[in-house]
């Protein structure tokens, strides 16, 4: 990996220009220069109090279908947003240029918005410098990956769904993100991180087969196995047949379990329940889920990524949500704390924002069952691969409809017997929770509807399947 | 703008690309949003930059940065070219591209009023008063509106000689009455979900839209909801308002007649389409009154899709998508419409900023008007479920299968518009359903919509659609079945 960048300019003086061993390109500006920004707007500021978000990312992102990639894609850019506090009133500025004239300007703007507002009476003193506990979320070789890299990663799984007579889609990306948050109380907040992802569909002629992992460490990214895995998938899935709707037993794969129980994270947000619209409301303390179903929000388990600060800077705090099946407490900001007379958990948005907080870095408790022996377990169930295009129908009773995709296969006596036609479903997650049989460990699962957590596979029973599509 | 373009296309060719185009963009916006009473969000803010786009050993490459400064662009060029000659490692043929002429022209879509000339203090004056409107209703838990502007000025400029400076500006605004009780949580829209109307127009948009007067309306329908008859589960006829029918475009055809997904290019991620090449001029999609439009011109109206030229240089079109319920068009691109034989990009290449690679897009897909009074469709239904404001949206990786629910609906018994019911829904096969379609509502009653939230690609981008419709009636369609036990 190159070495940290000092400068803007040395930074540029890395940038690559062939792909034959070439160097990714790390546009980089390093905490020193991120904190030079802040301090250049503090003294361009003339507000009480001011605070500034600056964000630098670097990413590439490499697109196949039809076994061949079509989409190639490289950014680099800068973010800096500045909040300005006058008289108990509050607003934020933003650009991407970088030249005094333009800070100034961004300074002078968010000022003039904060001075129109009505005054806030829950507007709170921006926070001092804070301690933070240490988390490394950044991989060098994830960082040095090249366009040629990646280009040859895909190259080898387009090579093997040729072998196998399978058309391949996908995506490989790899990208730098850092950020920094600044006040003119004094507080410096800098976190950076690398991340990796890779995604692959096969597909036949009536069938298909998925996969997906991400990561801080391409390292950790086996993009063969998971293109063996969708092929494999697609495989097994052919001339799948139609059955009919209805309640059954699914065992829902981890990607599955995620984009579900993802629709859950706002409900947990202090601001959600005093506004009435979370499916926690009034409900907090009794048992709603399974005994064996307990939920957590921690940004330093060692499967998560993200900064250990809030939009306000305040040290994220591990929170239990739910303790065997009873949720328990929620995430809160500064102010939803304030008002709701609780102590403040590290969830906070950057401000201004009427949404509050939220957790984005859940973890739920898993079991010892391997996919296997809740197949085994099984008299009659239906075992789902991936689900797609999830809405909320009822956000109290959280009803939630979608689609299964991608491999969808009938259960039958302990094993599985055949590929089926794809569902809608409209399923109470609610409900859901109370009906896990079995679990498996939890793992980082990546889906399409939800950011990555950590979540099992489970066993679920009475899944309410409502209606079949045509494939 | 014109001589950083200029540059990267001269470098582009210079490092031997054999096309290339670059889009530098200045996008400004500005979002208020409020929330009981109190300013919720309230910010301005820029974003410019310039993405670059080659073609070299035969392959795509695309770079961007907001360095704008000559070193700046010449890395970025470096980095697109390096990118392409990357993906051609693992390529199956060169890229084609349908012909297409240079064009060197100007274009912007006319406004009455700049909404960023207006004071932020008034805008945010108009938002609490609807929101207090809303709040005078005994039951309503939380009331909410926003606003929010883009003004964004773009220079395409390719090594075919095209030079095409666009100016877009577009508004919006909406508010959202909420009431929880019991079990149950309601919430009623103005005068759209997803925050309202948008559209390339000025703040008169906003004005016309009067929020505070209809705040009443929404408020009062949101709290009878609580006590009205939950939609009975079955096969009815059903009604649909104008916007909704506006999504169901947008989910049902607009998605589908994308020809990168007919041909697998979003297979991983947006998923395929049920319209195989096969179907072109031989499907019967719809009944024969259903005539559906892909129209970027200003001519259809100033939605979310109107524009000038597209993110790669080709000129608004018109495209019949539906004829008299025939199948005839897909939306194309310069690439794809190469790959089917066809002469010409429709030009719907659209790019989210200049971050984001231009990729098909929905321009506006709008339905035709038809022939019937909105009053007499009521009076000619003898039973049926009058629908109204989406609330949730689902349909399967190949456009087969939907369900939608709606915040609102009334049945209709005898020619009359009856009860109030809550939780409405539908649900059905996409050609089935429109070729159910027996009527539709006239000009008169025919709204431009704008989507301002349609996702597709990877890396994702959001983007602004637009869908024109009236309100239509389609038989037997299977109803309840969202909130079935």
């Amino acid at each position: 990996m190159p070495a940290k960048a000092k400068s803007r300019k040395a930074a540029r003086a890395r940038v690559s220009s062939g792909h034959k061993g070439s160097a990714a390109a790390d546009h980089r500006l390093g905490a020193s220069e991120l904190r030079r920004i802040a301090e250049k707007i503090f003294r361009f500021s003339e507000a009480d109090e001011t605070e500034v978000d600056v964000s630098a990312v670097t990413s590439a992102l490499t697109r196949f279908a039809n076994n061949t990639i079509h989409q190639n894609v490289a950014e680099q850019g800068i973010s800096i947003s500045v909040r300005a506090v006058a008289d108990g009133r509050t607003a934020r500025a933003s650009t991407n240029r970088t030249d005094d004239d333009s800070l100034r300007r961004v300074a002078a703007a968010a000022l003039e918005l904060a001075q129109v507002q009505p005054r806030n009476p829950d507007l709170l003193p921006m926070l001092g410098p804070q301690k933070l506990k240490k988390v490394n979320r950044f991989a060098a070789k994830t960082a040095a990956a090249t366009p040629a890299d990646r280009a040859r990663a895909v190259a080898k799984i387009c090579k093997m769904a040729e072998e196998k007579k399978q058309t391949t889609a996908g995506i490989f990306s790899t990208g730098i993100s850092e950020f920094a948050l600044a006040n003119s109380r004094g507080l410096f907040e800098y976190y950076e991180e690398t991340r990796a992802e890779f995604s692959v569909t096969m597909l036949e002629k009536d069938s298909s087969g998925w996969a997906k992992a991400s990561s801080a460490n391409i390292n950790e990214i086996d993009c063969e196995a998971l293109a063996e895995r969708a092929g494999q998938k697609a495989a097994d899935s052919r001339e799948p047949r139609e059955i009919p709707p209805g309640h059954y037993t699914a065992i829902l794969e981890p990607p599955a379990v995620l984009d579900l129980v993802g629709f859950l994270f706002y409900d947990f947000a202090a601001t959600c329940v005093r506004d009435q619209r979370s499916c926690f409301t009034g409900r907090m303390g009794r048992k709603l889920f399974g005994e064996n179903i307990s939920i957590w929000d921690d940004v330093y388990h060692p499967l998560q990524l993200g900064a250990p600060f809030d939009g306000e800077g305040m040290p994220r705090q591990r929170v239990i949500l739910v303790e065997k099946g009873v949720p328990r407490n929620l995430v809160y900001s500064r102010s939803s704390a304030a008002k709701m007379k609780a102590a403040p958990t590290g969830h906070g948005f950057s401000l201004p924002s009427e949404d509050g907080e939220a957790p984005f870095n859940l973890v739920f408790s898993g079991g010892k069952a391997s996919t296997e022996e809740m197949i085994r377990s099984t008299e009659r169930g239906l075992l789902i691969t991936r689900l797609w295009y999830i809405r909320e129908v009822d956000p109290y009773k959280k009803i939630l409809t979608g689609m299964t995709r991608d491999g969808t296969f009938l259960v039958e006596n302990g094993r599985v017997a055949r590929a089926v036609r794809n569902f809608r479903f409209n399923q109470s997650i609610i409900e859901m929770l109370a009906s896990v049989e079995m679990m498996g460990p939890a793992v980082r699962a990546s889906g399409e509807e939800s950011f990555d957590m950590v979540v099992p596979a489970m066993k679920v029973r009475d899944f309410h399947f409502t209606e079949v599509t045509k494939f | 703008m014109k001589h950083i373009a200029d540059s990267a296309i001269e470098k582009a060719l210079a490092g031997r690309a054999t096309y290339a185009d670059a889009r530098v963009m200045d996008i400004r916006y500005r979002d208020i949003s409020t929330k009981n009473g109190q300013v919720g969000r309230c910010s301005e803010g820029e974003s410019v930059g310039i993405g670059i786009r080659v073609i070299a050993d035969g392959a795509w490459g695309f770079a961007s940065t907001d360095r704008l400064t000559p070193a700046g662009i010449e890395s970025c060029v470096s980095e697109a070219i390096a990118i392409a000659k990357a993906s051609a490692l693992a390529k199956r043929h060169d890229v084609v591209l349908a012909p297409e002429q240079p064009f060197v022209d100007t274009w912007q879509n006319p406004f009455v009023k700049d909404p960023f000339r207006i004071p932020i203090e008034s805008q945010i004056a108009v938002l609490l008063a609807a929101d207090a409107e809303m709040r005078k209703v005994k039951g309503v838990t939380l009331a909410e509106g926003s606003m929010s502007f883009r003004r964004i000025e773009q220079l395409f400029v390719s090594s075919i000689g095209s030079a095409i400076h666009q100016v877009k500006m577009q508004s919006g605004a909406g508010i959202v009455a909420t009431s929880f009780a019991g079990d149950e949580i309601q919430k009623r829209s103005y005068p759209n979900s997803f925050g309202g109307q948008h559209m390339l127009r000025g703040y008169e948009l906003v004005e016309e839209m009067d929020l505070a007067r209809h705040a009443p309306r929404i408020a009062e329908e949101c709290v009878a909801l609580h006590s009205a008859e939950k939609c009975p589960e079955g096969t009815r006829t059903i009604i649909l308002d104008s916007s909704q029918l506006g999504l169901q475009i947008h989910e049902s055809i607009g998605h589908p007649i994308e020809l990168d997904r007919v041909l697998g290019m979003e297979a991983n991620f947006a998923g395929m389409s049920f319209l195989t090449l096969d179907k072109l001029n031989s499907l019967r999609y719809g009944s024969e009154i259903v005539n559906v439009v892909a129209d970027a011109r200003l001519d259809h109206g100033p939605g979310l899709g109107t524009f000038g030229y597209d993110d790669e240089g080709v000129p608004a079109q018109r495209t019949r998508i539906i004829t008299g319920g025939l199948f005839t068009g897909y939306l194309t691109n310069r690439e794809t419409a190469a790959a089917i034989g066809q002469s010409r990009s429709n030009g719907t290449m659209r790019t989210e900023s200049w971050n984001r690679l231009p990729i098909i897009r929905m321009t506006n897909i709008s339905i035709m008007p038809g022939d019937r009074r909105f009053e007499d469709l009521i009076a000619d239904t003898d039973d049926g479920i009058y629908m109204e404001t989406n609330r949730s949206w689902s349909i399967d990786d190949r456009r087969y299968h939907f369900q939608f629910s709606t915040e609102i609906g009334w049945e209709i018994k005898n020619g009359r518009r009856t009860r109030m019911l809550k939780t409405p829904s539908y649900s059905g096969i996409t050609t089935e359903f429109w070729n159910s379609c027996d009527a539709i509502c006239s000009r008169e009653y025919w709204t431009l919509w704008g989507t301002p939230n349609c996702g597709k690609g990877q890396p994702m981008q959001t983007m602004g659609t637009g869908h024109g419709a009236a309100p239509a009636r389609f038989r037997n369609v299977k109803v309840g079945i969202a909130s079935s036990e």
